[in-house]
């Protein structure tokens, strides 16, 4: 598999130009995540209106594969209702676990369907995902730190 | 005895002048492909590759003489038993330690230490005291102080380090105190490679009568280790790092001291006698060598200490020093690169960070290559936070690797650099 599959124009902009990279005024549920795998942290902030989520946004350190998924999914989930975020992150989660030969339904995903190059590539899954279980856990304003171990 | 070889041969072994060619021709692993490149192996401070006579001695050990050991009467268990304590009094000549006694199996370099916190520590350490580690420690010569330490309201205490990761010796006089019970420190650092001055700490530590525990992991494939010439009290150090197998690993005791701690692990192999009244514990080393130990992986580790009494030490450790240098220097040429730990003694290490690209990414980019690095925290997450660095990028050589490896690596990086654009 070529690397830029991986590594896509899209992916790469995001990192460097991370969208929603603040903390959002007002804001009413967070959470941390953390991979001790590689030391990687962020916080992510929603301010959820009645059902829907109002604002989103992130800070913290990662690869550029954790920086343009958290990145990207701010873009993707606000505006949308809670129960609409959650059907998201259980098809974003099917499509990054599902094995890298199996068909998996892309136009669902939107633009977030460039991050199925990470399939290939075990290790790198964790990244990709880190992002989208703190997001689970500030929807259900959790407080503590959430762990991809 | 001599010590002109790793292995501390001490009759027999006549060491041949270092030819690195021949040498990985002993290691079957080097000459794979992988993604389709030729396998540039620079992880092995995570661990190192194993030469055939390891990997053939360890066949031997399950295909010929597999049996139990200290217990049978019958040949195959008595074979097994002469294996398993002749791999010890490898491991003594290897270590130079002054009692065959002194020598214990264990699982590794972290079991080592744990075995010494939760029995020499447990015994000596109380309320108020001290442990004092170093700041470029790995986990798992911090954890287990700070186990003890919570267990008996006692205090971790930690020498400093400057930004080139060397320890602030200056400051070594004032952390040792009326309290300290322990000195635990790292030989080689296994992020920075900083070779640590472990003959002024025990100096020093000794002149208080506090005991020294040396980590010893990274530095027994990279410079000849002798545990009187050291003066330590405690020298911990693993197999796998040794061109050995995973699972064996060695501690190294002062024998009084070996003598007066409790045991470890309570189980067969550890006792004399066991009656519901009460349990006699067998001597040392067997006291803390407790069930069936890793018999196959001591004859491994035998059989590497038996491989590296080939090798001349003193032009290993010139070769090595020369590659290094020969990193150091490839990789300042590369733009944006930054160097992490920059001591003017060190061994085999090359850690680094690239601008605007996380070491993850640099990572999975190299081993498209075929380069294998390590990257993260190195288990020494206390010391990423000084060096205000949440990962690095870790290349780490053994006696195995060439300038070519080096080359291939540098054009990986400008791979990565290429993508980053």
């Amino acid at each position: 598999m070529d690397l830029r599959d991986l590594y896509q124009e899209v992916i790469l902009d995001h990192n460097k130009r991370p969208r929603n990279f603040r903390v959002p005024d007002p804001v009413n549920r967070k959470a941390e995540g953390y991979n001790p795998l590689c030391g990687d942290k962020i916080t992510v902030f929603l301010y959820v209106d009645g059902d829907t989520i109002k604002d989103l946004a992130f800070q913290g350190t990662g690869c550029a594969i954790s920086k343009a998924s958290a990145s990207m999914m701010t873009d993707e989930l606000k505006g949308k209702t809670l129960g609409e975020a959650d059907a998201f992150f259980e098809r974003f989660h099917t499509m990054l676990t599902a094995p890298a030969t199996s068909e998996v339904e892309m136009d669902a995903l939107g633009k977030l369907a460039v991050l199925s190059g990470v399939r290939e590539y075990p290790m790198r899954v964790k990244c990709a995902s880190l992002a989208w279980h703190t997001m689970k856990a500030a929807m259900k304003a959790e407080h503590e730190v959430i762990s991809t171990e | 005895m001599s010590s002109k070889n790793l292995g501390h041969a001490q009759s027999g072994a006549v060491a041949s002048p270092f030819d690195v060619q021949k040498l990985r021709r002993d290691f079957p692993i080097l000459s794979q492909k992988i993604h389709g490149k030729p396998l540039v192996y620079l992880d092995n401070a995570a661990t190192t590759q194993k030469p055939q006579a390891v990997i053939d001695a360890m066949v031997r050990s399950y295909a010929e003489d597999n049996a139990n050991i200290h217990r049978g009467v019958h040949l195959l268990s008595e074979r097994a038993t002469r294996a398993y304590e002749d791999a010890r009094v490898k491991v003594q000549g290897f270590l130079n330690a002054p009692d065959l006694r002194e020598i214990i199996f264990v699982r590794g370099t972290t079991e080592a230490i744990n075995l010494v916190a939760q029995t020499f520590g447990r015994a000596n350490i109380g309320k108020g005291d001290e442990v004092l580690v170093t700041e470029m420690e790995h986990h798992s010569n911090i954890v287990p102080w700070q186990l003890i330490c919570e267990e008996k309201g006692a205090q971790l205490k930690v020498i400093p380090i400057t930004d080139a990761g060397e320890l602030r010796m200056d400051l070594l006089d004032s952390l040792l105190t009326d309290r300290t019970k322990m000195v635990a420190v790292v030989h080689v650092s296994n992020s920075l490679g900083t070779i640590n001055p472990i003959a002024t700490i025990v100096e020093k530590a000794h002149a208080r009568g506090i005991p020294v525990l040396v980590d010893g992991a990274q530095a027994v494939a990279h410079m000849p280790v002798d545990v009187q010439a050291i003066g330590c009290d405690f020298y911990a150090m693993s197999g796998h790092k040794l061109f050995g197998p995973t699972g064996i690993g060695v501690l190294w005791g002062r024998l009084p001291l070996l003598e007066k701690m409790p045991p470890y692990q309570g189980g067969g192999d550890m006792i004399s006698a066991v009656s519901f009244k009460k349990t006699t514990y067998n001597v040392v080393p067997n006291k803390f060598e407790a069930g069936t130990p890793n018999i196959a992986g001591s004859v491994g580790l035998g059989a590497a200490i038996d491989y590296l009494k080939g090798i001349d030490i003193a032009a290993l450790q010139a070769y090595e020093d020369e590659l290094l240098a020969y990193g150091t220097k490839a990789l300042a040429a590369v733009p944006g690169i930054r160097m992490i730990g920059t001591a003017s003694k060190k061994a085999s290490i090359l850690s680094f960070v690239m601008e605007d690209v996380h070491p993850h990414d640099i990572g999975t980019i190299l081993d498209q290559e075929g380069v294998a690095i390590r990257t993260g925290h190195h288990c020494t997450q206390p010391l990423m936070e000084r060096l205000c660095v949440p990962a690095t990028a870790r290349a780490s050589l053994a006696l195995y690797n060439t300038k070519e490896e080096i080359d291939a690596l540098v054009g990986a990086l400008a791979r990565v650099r290429e993508i980053f654009a």
